[in-house]
């Protein structure tokens, strides 16, 4: 493991906020490494700072102090439109409500981080939303618009825009919080099948369950790590999907 | 992002919302439409305007007694006697630029035939004036070069007046015998219809006759009113009325340096005149229009506030996903923008309706293209100053708020 390239490093990372007069710290210290390729799991309390955890993680948020290394760029001292690029090039995030823009189709709603990477011509855009959509299992559904699908495929939908620019980590925030226990299984397996593939996620999340099936697991719990274990025995979420009992019609 | 990708998400923002679109460029259509056709009508009425007065004559010059009057002041009445024989005479004789030339005196007053009566203005002028005014005789002859050196009673009328006098515009008068201010007139000859001129005068209510009659017998003055001339062209119009100042300014003794005590004008500067009091009037009726476009563009500023807060989480999710302040505050400035040129576009086309209109009913109206153009332009501008604080508002959000915005 440790041979392997350090995608994310925090070096004590601390986040105070000023709320009127009192100052709140939601994080007060954090430090750790994630390696390419590992499946991590960030879980915790709510009031944990797992949320602010997350927007450090995805550069939306910059510490007050300490520093955040994403794959080899310092974030700490990034201005806004550069940390946009940096999100543009290096993040794919998936949300719990999977964001989807309205009124538009699988394909067009994939397709929006790369608009806003010039190096891409629309071409080649649709063919990389299109492989994206195929990753996800979702090649036949390439023209269906986001109120047209169910919220399994919709999360899909989502983990594809998360994957078309080929980002250095997938974040996922409670990305199986709106879905039912089969669906949840059914894009947890296709998280196991991502990390399989070599990828890097950050999946944050309040479910102990799901750490079963990360490599490695943080605890959060007032602003500082609690717990920092890897998951000697992952289990297989496609054979938990498929112990699930038959769905009645 | 690029031009292209914004104008697609734009238009897609504006087509998924097409009634609210419709309902806040109205303001824009309306605005619009009325400046094109207040610019219609102004550019239609100059346009009638600068015909009629083209018909006033060929080339016409007039020569009025008195200097150009400065700020209201009185003039001495001797001023107003400024222009006798001796000055129609030497530019008779000496100025080369005209081709025709007229003394005028005027006198208003009744003329009588039998038991009716009408009221109309008198105009003395040599025969070549009908040459200088493009008019022609319908019935019988104008009166002579010998009618004027005897003073001869004799006139031409104006069909209005036969009418009045005769009862029906078409009898034939000539030989009858009218009356005004008591000296008979023996009818020689009638003009051919002219009509109304733009500024509403009858230009058929006329009574025209050798000026020498007029002056002894009417006015019984020895100077005259004014002189009418044609130059040679409308490009030698300076050239003669330079020409004309000479030959006046020497028969008048007046010195280097003194001011004239007469005025002459071509009919360019009196279409200059015309047109600037248009231009006048348009101009406070297109800055009325105007205001409603004022209106619109703030109309359309709340529009896209709104669509921003409504969108928050959108803007959020592209921002998580790379767009920077700058692709955001575009995207919502070239929305607005849209929102205002469709607007625009339909205002033309609303506008051009109208002044279709306003002809059919009786204003001349012409719709000029640099308007329609400005219209674009200013729409395009409206767009983007009410579009900016919006767009602002959506390019500083904290992305991190915006996508927890429910």
């Amino acid at each position: 493991m440790d041979n392997k390239k350090v995608v994310i490093e925090l070096q004590d990372v601390r986040r105070e906020f000023h709320v009127g007069s009192e100052v709140v710290k939601a994080l007060r210290g954090v430090s750790f490494k994630i390696h390419e390729g590992e499946f991590v799991t960030i879980m915790g309390t709510s009031g944990s700072g797992k949320s602010t955890l997350l927007n450090q993680l995805g550069c939306l948020d910059t510490p007050t102090s300490g520093e955040y290394i994403l794959d080899g760029v310092p974030v700490r001292k990034m201005r806004r439109r550069e940390r946009a690029v940096l999100r543009n090039r290096k993040i794919g995030f998936i949300f719990q409500n999977y964001n989807l823009l309205a009124k538009t189709t699988a394909v067009e709603n994939v397709e929006l981080p790369l608009m806003y990477n010039s190096a891409y011509s629309a071409k080649q855009r649709r063919e990389a939303a299109v492989k994206a959509l195929q990753a996800v299992g979702l090649g036949d559904r390439l023209e269906h618009k986001s109120n047209q699908m169910s919220g399994g495929q919709m999360q899909r939908v989502a983990i594809a825009r998360a994957l078309v620019n080929n980002p250095a980590v997938i974040l996922a925030d409670e990305a199986t919080g709106n879905l039912d226990t089969r669906t949840s299984y059914e894009i947890l397996v296709l998280f196991q099948e991502l990390h399989r593939q070599g990828r890097t996620i950050i999946f944050v999340t309040h479910n102990p369950e799901i750490a079963q099936y990360s490599s490695r697991n943080i605890v959060l719990r007032d602003g500082k790590i609690r717990e920092d274990v890897e998951n000697k025995n992952i289990l297989n979420a496609a054979e938990a999907l498929a112990a699930l009992p038959k769905q009645e019609d | 992002m690029n031009f292209t990708n914004l104008l697609k998400v734009a238009i897609t923002a504006i087509m998924s919302n097409k009634s609210r679109t419709l309902l806040s460029t109205l303001g824009i259509i309306i605005g619009v439409a009325a400046v094109i056709t207040m610019m219609a009508i102004g550019e239609g009425s100059k346009e009638s305007i600068r015909k009629d007065l083209s018909k006033m004559g060929v080339n016409l010059l007039t020569i009025r007694p008195g200097g150009e009057m400065r700020g209201g002041v009185r003039l001495d009445p001797s001023a107003m006697q400024t222009l006798k024989m001796a000055d129609y005479e030497a530019i008779q004789q000496e100025a080369k630029l005209i081709t025709h030339i007229s003394p005028e005196v005027t006198a208003a007053g009744q003329v009588i035939y039998g038991a009716k009566n009408t009221n109309t203005t008198v105009y003395g002028e040599s025969p070549e004036y009908l040459d200088i005014k493009l008019w022609d005789i319908k019935d019988g002859y104008c009166f002579t070069e010998e009618d004027v050196n005897k003073g001869s009673k004799v006139c031409i009328v104006g069909t209005t007046v036969v009418e009045e006098l005769f009862g029906d515009k078409n009898f034939d008068a000539v030989g009858k015998t009218i009356r005004f201010k008591s000296i008979p007139f023996r009818i020689v000859g009638i003009l051919k219809s002219k009509g109304y001129n733009s500024w509403g005068m009858d230009q058929d209510n006329v009574m025209i006759a050798p000026y020498t009659t007029v002056m002894k017998r009417i006015a019984a003055q020895t100077y005259f009113s004014s002189i009418v001339m044609s130059a040679l062209s409308e490009d030698l119009s300076d050239a003669a009325i330079e020409e004309i100042n000479g030959i006046l300014r020497r028969n008048h003794k007046i010195k280097e340096g003194d001011d004239d005590d007469f005025t002459i004008r071509s009919q360019q500067e009196w279409m200059e005149t015309m047109s600037s009091t248009m231009t006048t009037l348009q101009t406070v009726l297109v800055v009325a229009a105007a205001f409603s476009l004022l209106v619109a563009g703030i109309g359309i500023m709340n529009i896209m506030l709104v669509s921003v807060t409504e969108r928050t989480k959108e803007i959020g999710l592209r921002m998580s996903v790379g767009a920077r302040g700058i692709d955001i505050s575009r995207q919502f400035l070239l929305e607005s923008i849209m929102i205002s040129l469709s607007g625009g576009v339909i205002g033309v086309g609303l506008g051009y309706l109208l002044s279709g209109g306003a002809n059919l009913i009786g204003f001349p109206a012409t719709v000029p293209l640099w308007s329609v153009l400005v219209s674009f332009g200013v729409c395009a501008l409206i767009g983007l100053m009410f579009g900016y604080i919006p767009a602002h508002k959506a390019a500083t959000m904290d992305p991190i708020e915006a996508l927890r915005y429910e």
